[in-house]
């Protein structure tokens, strides 16, 4: 992994278009800018990972049971 | 084409009807084509399966998000579901994705991160929603017998 040492208000440059900008830092948070394309998603990465684990639980599901419950619940 | 499936044996895909996520599902990159499938013997039901095309072993169970939260409105970024293409919001298809334990009354829709599938273009993402009160494991099994039971009482 790349290493950085940066100063508040200072930036690093991914690519020409992706701009992180260090906005301040308080104890031991950092508040971060970032500027990037519109169509690129930023998420913090503990709720993309839960996302991602969330999505293996799915298909992990009994297909059975949703069928047996899709009877009991039909409206 | 026929594709062969683990939860519905061999299935007739009609081409037409294929939904692409273009970047393919978090923690399933790689699958990017899907196709939806009803409960043919019971169309009352509240769910339906969103089968991956490229492996035949994956299928997500949803269920419309409106069943078990009626007032269900997920907060997305336009910028972000650029990627799906020109849309009416009347047009777009959310879902919400099940996870069913073996303790069925502990099972959980993710309204946290809905399945929005653009009708006209059929592109789909699944996307964060901004919606803070909306939760990754949302526990259904009441809701739908809230549901159910409202629908038997009209």
């Amino acid at each position: 992994m790349l290493a950085l040492t940066r100063k508040k208000d200072e930036s690093i440059i991914i690519g020409d278009q992706i701009e992180i900008t260090i906005l301040d830092i308080q104890g031991d948070k950092v508040k971060l800018g970032i500027q990037a394309p519109k169509n690129i998603a930023i998420y913090r990465k503990e709720i993309f990972l839960e996302i991602k684990e969330e999505n293996k639980a799915a298909v992990q599901s009994s297909i059975n049971q949703i069928k047996e419950l899709g009877k009991i619940f039909k409206k | 084409m026929t594709i062969q499936t683990k939860h519905f044996g061999e299935l007739n895909i009609d081409e037409g009807k294929i939904i692409t996520f273009p970047e393919g599902i978090p923690g399933f990159p790689d699958y990017k084509k899907y196709i939806f499938i009803f409960d043919e013997e019971d169309e009352n039901s509240p769910f339906c399966w969103l089968q991956s095309i490229d492996d035949g072993s994956i299928a997500f169970a949803l269920i419309n998000p409106l069943k078990i939260c009626p007032d269900y409105s997920p907060k997305v970024d336009n910028e972000l579901i650029e990627s799906l293409g020109e849309f009416n919001e009347n047009e777009l298809i959310v879902y919400a994705i099940v996870v069913v334990p073996e303790d069925i009354t502990q099972m959980t829709a993710n309204l946290k991160a809905p399945i929005i599938i653009n009708s006209q273009t059929k592109i789909g993402m699944q996307v964060i929603a901004q919606n803070e009160e909306y939760e990754v494991k949302h526990k259904i099994f009441n809701d739908l017998q809230e549901y159910t039971s409202a629908k038997e009482g009209v």
